[in-house]
């Protein structure tokens, strides 16, 4: 079942001269437990996109449905049902103790207090909030602030996650936490993700599925293979040989790029549709001992770099 | 919900102790404004001191009461500008709830006080006859005017919506209407008065059960029945300023700010 289903979903903004499009008949389906990372720079229509999900806009054309409802007509309880993480923004309150937002959050949502307890209780566990629930939230550091963001999004375990930039200005360690979680909250639960982010790691981490999109239109939908497929981007392939070799005999699709250490390594280049990793290897292998192979993937920012200078063509 | 707002500005005593102070001490120096005019001129809009006191203290403890509950209506463009509105939205609470229990200005108590001493005192001065009709009318016109105000501070915050600075123009509506409420409305020019009765009812909150309390004579427009008007006028001013409001929120998703 789609949790999110979009068709020729548009919006413009109104400017003081014309029109501007922020989103261009985006056709976007996600299936429930699907953990989605959706790119692009700023401005090329991302926030508008959560905007219109979560029904705090109305599209100009085009449809759009939330966990079967339409957002704007059914915003409140839409809000019943999803849970949204502003990387820019609290919904926490500023200055009373992390604990009490929760304990709001939940009245909020009308939970009983035989299911909100345990619920922030685990939150609280993995999540490590312990030490600092009872501060302030004006007195947090922003790792723990934005840990406390996402328990706060998921008081009423919701079917579907946005985040919004949810890894800005965090350093390496909180990063990894949070993207540790938010991988066991999607297994444990079967949790939606739907990420928006310029930080790739987290969408190599926690995404098996990314959409690129530029200029209000979805410049790519797929995995990171397919992202490597369709862009043409080379994949590398090292192998240190036993026996120093000259050249080799290579399958059409592959490259011998260098020679290196005296003829004991060899870095070959290819093309991920047309020649597998396993040919080629079989072919070094038939032509020279093979001690030892590392082989390289594309690098993602490339990816995504290639995309945009192709939808710039 | 609302007890953690209020244990929020008591978490800051000592600012909280002082903003109290402040606001009481703001009221006092109004009414001193209005004291300053009747002892020049004992005669102020047709009405004495002591009445003129029973206007000033009515509209001041409705005003306080409508201001600590709704007050912080008049921050909605801020809410607007820096997004926060956004994350309101997305809450299964309707957005006009969120805002009011948003912050609870306890500190405005010191003006309700300042403005209860002021009503008690002055209708025993008065010696207000404390009949049936009299005593309902006592309780329910501060009331009935919170509520007036209140539907004032919801207008005023609709208006955001459409202005980008719109704080001030809703502070002509309800700081506007409190100043017009603080005094007799025969001290005011025709014109000013019909506005004030009619568009924004700014004169039934005050002036007019004040006048029918304390046996004042009326002016043109008023008729003593019209004492009764605050609870239904509240009542239809309501209904028009949700209309309102809830046009602001489909104009904000429309927009998008």
């Amino acid at each position: 079942m789609a949790i999110i289903e979009t068709s020729a979903l548009t919006r413009d903004y109104r400017r003081r001269r014309g029109t501007l499009r922020a989103l261009d008949a985006l056709d976007l389906s996600v299936r429930a437990g699907e953990a989605i990372g959706y790119l692009g720079a700023n401005g090329s229509g991302k926030s508008t996109t959560i905007k219109l999900l979560t029904g705090i806009l109305t599209p100009t054309a085009g449809t759009v449905r939330t966990c079967g409802l339409d957002p704007v007509p059914a915003r409140r309880r839409l809000a019943r049902r999803i849970g949204v993480v502003f990387g820019q923004r609290s919904v926490l309150w500023w200055d009373l103790p992390l604990w009490d937002s929760f304990a709001i959050l939940a009245a909020m949502h009308r939970l009983p207090e035989g299911v909100w307890r345990p619920r922030v209780a685990m939150l609280v566990e993995e999540l490590a909030l312990g030490e600092f629930l009872a501060q302030p939230v004006r007195e947090l550091s922003l790792g723990q602030r934005m840990r406390g963001e996402i328990a706060a999004a998921l008081v009423h375990a919701p079917e579907l996650l946005v985040l919004d930039e949810p890894t800005i200005g965090l350093d390496v360690l909180s990063k990894n936490a949070l993207r540790e979680f938010l991988q066991r909250e999607r297994n444990e639960r079967g949790t939606t993700l739907f990420l928006t982010t310029h930080d790739l790691g987290d969408v190599q981490r926690l995404c098996e599925r990314m959409v690129i999109i530029d200029h209000g239109r979805a410049a790519f939908d797929g995995t990171a293979a397919d992202l490597a497929r369709v862009t043409g981007a080379e994949r590398v392939l090292v192998a240190d040989l036993a026996e120093p070799v000259d050249s080799l005999d290579l399958p059409p699709g592959a490259r011998l790029d260098a020679v290196e250490a005296a003829g004991h390594r060899v870095r070959l280049s290819f093309r991920p549709g047309e020649v597998s990793a396993a040919a080629l290897f079989a072919s070094v292998a038939g032509q020279a001992r093979v001690d030892d192979l590392t082989l390289t993937e594309p690098a993602i920012e490339d990816l995504v770099a290639r995309i945009y200078t192709r939808s710039a063509e | 919900m609302l007890s953690a707002r209020l244990r929020s500005q008591v978490v800051y005593r000592g600012s909280f102790a002082g903003d109290l102070l402040a606001q009481a001490l703001l009221s006092v120096t109004e009414f001193v404004e209005v004291y300053v005019l009747l002892h020049n001129a004992p005669v102020f809009g047709g009405m004495t001191l002591v009445q003129a006191c029973v206007v000033y203290g009515l509209s001041s403890m409705a005003f306080g009461l409508a201001d600590m509950v709704f007050g912080q209506l008049d921050t909605v463009n801020v809410a607007i500008r820096t997004g926060q509105l956004e994350t309101l939205l997305v809450r299964p609470v309707p957005l006009l709830l969120q805002l009011i229990t948003a912050d609870v200005q306890l500190r405005r108590l010191g003006r309700v006080s300042t403005g209860l001493l002021i009503y008690v005192w002055s209708l025993c001065y008065a010696q207000v006859p404390l009949d049936g009709a009299g005593l309902a009318l006592i309780v329910s016109a501060p009331l009935a005017g919170m509520l007036i105000f209140g539907a004032l501070f919801v207008a005023a915050g609709s208006l955001q919506f459409w202005l980008i600075d719109g704080a001030q123009a809703g502070n002509t509506i309800t700081y506007g209407g409190r100043y017009v409420a603080s005094m007799p409305a025969g001290a005011l020019l025709l014109p000013v008065r019909v506005f004030f009765t009619f568009v924004v009812p700014a004169t039934l909150v005050a002036y007019v059960p004040a006048a029918v309390l304390t046996g004042a004579e009326l002016v043109w427009p008023f008729q003593p029945a019209m004492a009764w008007l605050g609870l239904p006028v509240a009542v239809l001013l309501w209904a028009v300023v949700g209309l309102l409001w809830r046009a602001g929120v489909r104009r904000y998703t429309g927009a998008g700010g």
